[in-house]
């Protein structure tokens, strides 16, 4: 029994340290996260300090590209917009914990009932650009008819400078409300039932009962769906293309539809790395706020 | 529990309930009503534009079969079925391995390469897009499903590394140890003993991969040009420019496109919910 135990000891010591069977283990990923993410990034950092039209020579212009973005009104614009997004994607949240807290019962069929609310989320973004893209339709859209109906005039928004922007928002508030709905249920699904309790017993009942203790208890949960909702917000390249091509005259463009279409429109593969590179400093933040969160507790 | 549970409250506050959920339903699912209708129109009806009112006669078959037969749909579908499922089964696989690696081996750097993982999921695929197609020029992979799953498969490995790493880290060591002392190598552990513990966690990502790969758009558009090879996503956009009259096509063919994930969905709606929530208990 003693060998035994000395030979358990001997084969932990052995393989809690790496040998040949990490690296085995480990190069698949590591070889193609290098070669098409890591490197990538690093590539398009350098390529920003270069005028480029994708085929000929490049020429070195030093930060040349950045001067030219931050005097571009087009950039002005879809900077903007992302901005707009992201203040227009916190509806997602209160919607979302709305739905869940109406939804978190156990009566017959809600698993089935909570599923039908989450599907929005796994319908492909371009499906759900379509759909919006006819109901906000200037010819043969409800939406306007529905503006007609209340007597109102119509619209069509998806012409217009000012609300053009806003038919993608809405579109994408669809799945992401639900997706941000799935979160909080499972955050109040996890939430020790005896907290809840305790505060009834104390008289804490409805609205003060959610601020003060459900709430609280919800804190990861608000985290991740901040996250999740910042990080779909600078990724709305889908509903751009699909809806609006960033028009009226550039007026829904954000920024990563105008990097596709400075790059692979107008040819100019430099100026496009350097949309790029914002929108790379932009999402750093949150990547780094994520990753702070997400490894401190393992730091010990 | 909050809100307070239900079956203790009298039958009409429950019978109210159901009624403001099921009618809340009905209107969050109407955008999808509203395809399903118009997909079962006639032109004339929808070139009139009768386009919200209960169709007059439908064209279920006709039109679907129009879908089907004299449209490029069907080859749509079948060119992201060959680019997603092997992404999928490539992704679970590699991203199992290296999280084993992380989980269960000591060595200077583990934490690092596990957050660069991480960090490099979030990282906007604008960021990525000219060097990675450059890339794929350069190795005679542009326009190839071949681009689009090796592509998927690196960016999707990151995510799924964290997933599967966090699953494996709860293996007792103990069961590891038992196997290696009769001498198995790494590799065999892995297969072995690792593989059929955390079968449900690779069920999870494998169906979270699967959707993400699936309702893929921007890469189908910078990777792939050709009709045979482009996926769904993409062939939709395309198929817009053709269908311009004939909307009622269209709106089947999204109905169609739509269909998997959300098939996928209620069929592993345990594994995927599992799956997105699963991050979120690591917070």
């Amino acid at each position: 029994m003693r060998v035994r135990a000395g030979a358990a000891r001997a084969v932990a010591k052995r393989t809690r340290h790496a040998g040949l069977g990490t690296v085995v283990l480990l190069a698949p990923a590591c070889v193609l996260f290098s070669l098409f993410v890591l490197y990538p990034i690093l590539r398009t950092v350098a390529l920003s300090l270069y005028d480029w039209d994708g085929v000929g020579a490049r020429d070195f212009v030093g930060l040349d590209n950045y001067f030219e973005l931050f005097a571009d009104p087009v950039f002005a614009t879809a900077l903007a917009n992302n901005v707009r997004w992201l203040a227009c994607y916190l509806v997602a949240p209160l919607a979302g914990l709305a739905f869940a807290l109406l939804l978190n019962q156990r009566l017959a069929g809600m698993r089935a009932v909570r599923a039908l609310f989450f599907m929005p989320f796994v319908v492909s973004q371009v499906v759900v650009g379509l759909i919006f893209g006819w109901f906000f339709h200037s010819r043969y859209g409800l939406f306007d008819r529905l503006l007609q109906f209340a007597g109102l005039p119509p619209l069509a928004p998806l012409d217009s400078e000012t609300w053009s922007l806003y038919t993608m928002i809405v579109a994408g508030l669809w799945p992401q409300t639900a997706y941000c709905m799935i979160l909080y249920l499972a955050g109040l699904a996890a939430m020790p039932g005896d907290v809840v309790d305790a505060a009834r017993v104390d008289g804490a009942h409805g609205l003060a009962l959610l601020r003060r203790v459900v709430l609280p208890q919800l804190r990861p949960v608000q985290f991740i769906v901040a996250m999740v909702c910042a990080v779909a917000a600078l990724r709305s390249f889908d509903y751009v293309m699909i809806m609006t091509l960033g028009g009226p005259y550039d007026s829904s463009t954000v920024l990563a539809y105008y990097m596709y279409e400075q790059t692979f429109g107008n040819l100019r593969y430099g100026y496009g790395a350097a949309i790029a590179v914002v929108l790379l400093a932009l999402m750093s933040g949150i990547i780094g706020l994520l990753l702070w969160r997400l490894f401190r507790r393992e730091g010990a | 529990m909050y809100p307070a549970a239900l079956p203790q409250r009298p039958a009409w506050i429950r019978g109210a309930y159901v009624a403001v959920v099921l009618a809340l339903l009905a209107l969050w699912l109407l955008p999808l009503a509203g395809i399903t209708l118009a997909s079962l129109r006639s032109a004339d009806e929808l070139n009139r534009g009768d386009w919200w009112g209960w169709p007059r006669d439908t064209h279920l078959v006709e039109n679907y079969r129009a879908v089907l037969a004299g449209s490029p749909l069907l080859r749509l579908t079948l060119n992201s079925l060959l680019v997603t499922v092997p992404a999928v089964v490539a992704t679970v696989l590699i991203a199992a391995m290296a999280g084993f690696a992380l989980a269960k081996h000591r060595f200077p750097g583990a934490r690092v390469l596990l957050m660069l993982f991480v960090a490099g999921n979030l990282v906007p695929a604008q960021v990525l897009m000219i060097p990675v197609r450059d890339l794929m020029i350069a190795l005679h992979l542009y326009d190839t499903r071949v681009a689009l799953v090796l592509f998927h498969t690196s960016f999707q490995t990151g995510f799924a590394t964290l997933f599967m790493h966090n699953f494996i880290r709860e293996l007792p060591d103990s069961v590891l140890d038992a196997a290696r002392m009769e001498g198995a190598s790494e590799l065999a552990v892995f297969r072995r003993v690792v593989v059929p513990l955390v079968h449900p966690a690779m069920a999870a990502i494998a169906v979270l991969v699967f959707t993400f790969v699936w309702n893929d758009f921007f890469w189908s558009l910078v990777l792939v040009q050709s009709d045979a090879i482009r996926p769904l996503t993409a062939g939709l956009q395309a198929l817009r420019g053709m269908y311009q009259t004939t909307w009622h096509l269209l709106c089947a063919a999204s109905l169609l496109a739509a269909l998997p994930p959300v098939a996928m969905f209620f069929f592993m709606q345990k594994h995927l919910i599992a799956g997105l929530t699963r991050v979120e208990r690591e917070l």
